[in-house]
């Protein structure tokens, strides 16, 4: 009785186009923004935010990447990571050995290194399709992880290879210290999340302006059913790169983010197949082919391990079963191995579907049908 | 048939068309004209080569012999982009949909070619690209009145019944508002509502616009009552070209339908 | 040369162990049309097994006998909660279904039997053959060479299944179109759990012999990931091409090892190694753009 849209009309197309065309999700999601502009830094303790909300800010971002392209575009890729590396290293670099360069300006130039790396990687996706382009961007998550390890140029010659990442520094504000604002202490982590925040709530707007128009309509389209798109007149080729390189982009401005707002080393082990795989899990939990999803597949991904870590043991104690050391892990990979199979089967579009079909619900509760 | 239209010169000749797949020959020898602003229809027994004939047409399949032109340029091989942006624009006999997305957004696709902006601009939004989404919104939706489907605007179109999908894979075509319309059976698998309705969108098509319209259809009566002009083919060959009264009595025509062993 | 062919002929015994994981990929993707990506978990899974059992006491054959009942025992589970539910969907998420399988299966694994690498012993040393380095001065493990006949007689007594026995047509059937073989009364699911249940034969002879080479570690799943460019070169649908594909990544793989990284050295002056992590994949992916469908594989025509 509350998510009723009557009365609700929208007489132009403008009012139609709207991200959110409803009003009470208009509301919702003015108080989900303010809850996380204001809310969070104000009440937030460090823990939170630096364990919980901050890489999943980052792993949104990249889950955003691989959605638009494997979600929206339909190219399978296992590669994420590298392309994360790619941004990383690319960041580290800039402000290592250009002067005076502004840390965004790195980010960006960071995420244009890792859109070309993922141009070229995306060539063979011209003629190759399917799990074939799978094994293709396994050969880029190898080889780019490979070099960055091996040729000490990327590293500044590091003798350990493990090289920290610089202090993000803007107009002279140090987001790695703690400041008085207005006499309000501000610290280090709130910062840092409030940057972080910024970058990926543009980002991700940005991300719905691009899958609501023609760009995104074009990736769809070679997705569902490339021959068709061609015989409209879709260039083929041209979609198939730009959702390469805009996806890319992506994961290398999270991969830069992920260095430097979190782990805070630049580290080519930090960029594995498994963070490749766990970023797909991400998709295909949260939903392939939708913005949301990318953000609801990121937070269950980042929190149900700390769930597991924190109930498993009571839990057990509760049953009587002694726990093995390693046991919670290991029931990370069943857990996420049988989620992964269960969602494929009976919900294939992921927890976004599922809130849709909740907030479906809704509108005719109380009522059944 | 319609009457008060003026038809015009050949806008497509294809000259000795042949294709085949491997040992198959799909086509042989095949040539034909279609006129400006005719209805022409392609008719014959199944497997006689038509859905082949559009697919060269619009560049899906490349004939290994013979050529087709199309508004005076003569092509060889075309690619399916460059027919789409020479203004031919087709449906499927296995309907080709986009099953991710909804009637609004199929049709949308049509009028993808039109579209200006680039991605950065849509990644803004506001400008430019929200200008050009809804000029575009605006046609698209003069394509969705002129078929009567408002009400499934947003309805994704694997959920809808086959009849309709159809009609929305016409609207797609339509939206690119084309010079030729290859329709590739479009009223297969219809009721007589159904088709009565696509027989009045397609004289209507033609009426208001001066679409050329080339179509498949098995429907011996649609196909007479619609077109100007009829080619039949037969294992992959003309056997007979003319208005629908010559071809209906034509004997070869005959024969082949009834499968006399020739 | 005599380094050369020393450096190739070990390659190529170690490309038939990669032929040995891809046999079992090539067979599941015959009968049901699924790129199964657990295939190097099943292989780790069957190994930590056996090793598991021979560590409680039990002898090496009859850990391996009741480890086979266990493949089998997961093939039937695979069956019933992974393929059944996903019946109609298309190849890709199968596939992906297959990642949470491995997922699923490495964690049962470990979970059961602990994350420590073990050594298997099953009875045939990895020490040079002594009459080859006698006469010719190369080393030619015992261990490769056996495996390789090992290999050799599964290969061809799986070719004679496929092609001669009654079932082996049918899993053909089966692979070409699961409507069509439904239609003429061939029963999709026993056929699905032999065709699980055989790769998981061949996952238990893989394990044993990559884990009494390698010792039984996690890294056992990442050979899985190897076998991908395997059957990129050999096809996917293609017994021979599994074996072909597999020397010729063996062969490939060493040889680049020692190779190219002189190569390198000269253009940008640092020394690298560990090529092998990339080089296949790389290698994959030129063929891939040359001959999508592999060496033996079918190309695919669509019709509009």
């Amino acid at each position: 009785m509350f998510y009723r849209e009557a009365g609700q009309f929208r007489t132009t197309y403008a009012a139609d186009q709207q991200i959110f065309p409803i009003r009470q999700d208009r509301i919702a999601v003015v108080a989900v923004l303010l809850v996380a502009f204001v809310g969070v830094p104000l009440v937030g303790n460090e823990y939170w935010l630096k364990a919980i909300l901050i890489p999943f800010l980052i792993f949104s971002l990249a889950a955003l990447g691989l959605n638009i392209l494997t979600g929206y575009a339909g190219q399978l890729s296992l590669g994420t990571a590298a392309f994360m590396a790619v941004g990383a290293f690319a960041a580290y670099n800039f402000q290592l050995r250009v002067g005076g360069m502004p840390i965004l300006v790195s980010f960006a130039l960071s995420g244009l290194c890792a859109a070309l790396v993922g141009i070229v990687f995306g060539l063979p996706s011209l003629r190759i399709k399917g799990f074939y382009l799978a094994v293709a961007t396994l050969a880029c998550q190898f080889f780019v992880v490979w070099a960055l390890n091996k040729f000490p140029w990327f590293s500044n010659n590091s003798s350990s290879g493990v090289i920290s990442a610089q202090a993000i520094r803007i107009l002279g504000y140090d987001f790695g210290a703690p400041h008085r604002i207005l006499g309000v202490s501000v610290a280090p982590e709130v910062s840092t999340y409030l940057l972080v925040l910024v970058i990926v709530s543009l980002l991700a707007l940005a991300a719905k302006n691009m899958v609501r128009s023609s760009a995104g309509r074009a990736w769809m389209a070679v997705r569902d059913m490339d021959v068709a798109a061609a015989v409209i007149g879709i260039p083929i080729m041209r979609t198939k790169l730009l959702a390469f390189a805009v996806s890319s982009f992506y994961c290398g401005v999270a991969g830069a983010l992920y260095a430097f707002a979190y782990l805070g080393t630049v580290e080519p082990e930090a960029f594995t197949l498994d963070l490749s795989f766990r970023i797909l899990f991400m998709i295909i939990i949260g939903g392939v082919g939708s913005i949301l999803g990318s953000f609801l597949g990121a937070g269950f991904i980042v929190l149900f391990p700390i769930f597991l870590n924190t109930y498993a043991e009571p839990f057990a104690r509760l049953l009587r079963i002694e726990l093995p050391p390693g046991m919670v892990s290991n029931l990370e990979l069943v857990i996420f191995g049988g989620l992964i199979v269960f969602f494929l089967a009976v919900e294939p579009l992921g927890l976004a579907r599922l809130w849709q079909i909740t907030k479906e619900k809704l509108r005719l509760w109380p009522f059944p049908h | 048939m319609a009457a008060g239209r003026n038809i015009g010169e050949p806008v497509l000749i294809a000259e000795d068309v042949s294709l085949s797949f491997g040992g198959v020959r799909a086509l042989q020898n095949v040539s034909f004209d279609v006129r400006q602003h005719e209805i022409r229809a392609i008719i014959g027994p199944n497997g006689a080569g038509k859905s082949s004939m559009l697919n060269v047409i619009n560049g899906v399949y490349h004939p290994q012999v013979g050529t087709v032109t199309f508004k005076g340029r003569t092509r060889k091989h075309v690619h399916p982009h460059e027919a789409a942006e020479q203004g031919i624009a087709r449906t499927f006999q296995n309907i080709a949909l986009f099953r991710g997305m909804s009637v609004l957004d199929n049709i949308m696709t049509g009028r993808n070619l039109k579209m200006r902006t680039n991605f950065l601009q849509q990644a803004v939004w506001l400008g430019p690209a929200r200008r050009e989404e809804l000029e575009h919104r605006r046609r698209v939706e003069e394509v969705i009145d002129f078929l009567e489907i408002q009400h499934i605007r947003k309805t994704p179109v694997g959920r809808l019944p086959y009849g309709l999908q159809k009609r929305v894979e016409l609207g797609r075509a339509l939206a690119a508002e084309p010079e030729m319309l290859l329709l590739d059976e479009p009223m297969a698998g219809m009721n007589t509502e159904e088709k009565q309705d696509m027989c009045r969108f397609i004289l209507d098509v033609n009426d208001q616009f001066g679409t050329t319209i080339v179509l498949i259809e098995h429907d011996m009566g649609v196909v007479m009552d619609l077109s100007d002009r009829v080619l039949v083919l037969d294992y992959g060959r003309k056997i007979a070209d003319g208005t629908p009264d010559e071809v209906r009595g034509n004997r070869q025509v005959i024969d082949a339908y009834l499968g006399v062993a020739h | 040369m005599q380094f050369f062919f020393e450096v190739l002929i070990g390659g190529l015994l170690a490309g038939v162990m990669y032929s040995l994981v891809a046999l079992g990929f090539v067979l599941i993707y015959k009968a049901s049309g699924v790129f199964n990506f657990a295939q190097g978990s099943m292989v780790f899974f069957a190994a930590l097994t056996t090793v598991g059992l021979v560590e409680s006491g039990m002898p090496l054959l009859a850990a391996a006998g009741i480890t086979l009942v266990a493949m089998i025992a997961l093939a039937v589970l695979i069956e019933r909660f992974v393929l059944r539910p996903l019946v109609n969907q298309p190849q890709i998420t199968l596939f992906m279904a297959t990642i949470g399988l491995a997922f699923f299966i490495e964690g049962l694994a470990q979970g059961a039997w602990g994350a420590n690498v073990r050594g298997l012993d099953i009875g045939i040393e990895d020490a040079p053959i002594e009459w080859i380095s006698d006469s010719t001065g190369m080393a030619i493990s015992k261990f490769d060479l056996a495996a390789a006949g090992i290999c050799a007689v599964l290969v061809s007594t799986l070719a004679l299944f496929f092609s001669k026995t009654r079932i082996g047509r049918a899993l053909r059937a089966v692979a070409d179109d699961h409507q069509g073989a439904l239609a003429v009364g061939i029963p999709l699911r026993q056929i699905w759990v032999i065709v699980w249940g055989v790769a998981g034969f061949v996952a238990l002879v893989s394990g044993l012999l990559w884990g009494a080479r390698n010792g039984v570690q996690f890294a056992l799943t990442f050979v899985a990931l190897k076998a991908l460019p395997v059957l990129i070169l050999g096809g996917f649908e293609s017994v021979a091409g599994a074996i072909v594909g597999g020397l010729i990544i063996g062969a490939s793989e060493k040889l680049a090892e020692i190779y190219i990284p002189p190569v390198i050295h000269g253009w940008f002056g640092v020394t690298v190694n560990g090529l092998e992590a990339w080089f296949p994949y790389v290698l994959a992916l030129l063929f891939l753009l040359v001959r999508p469908e592999g060496l033996f594989g079918e190309k695919h025509i669509d019709r509009v």
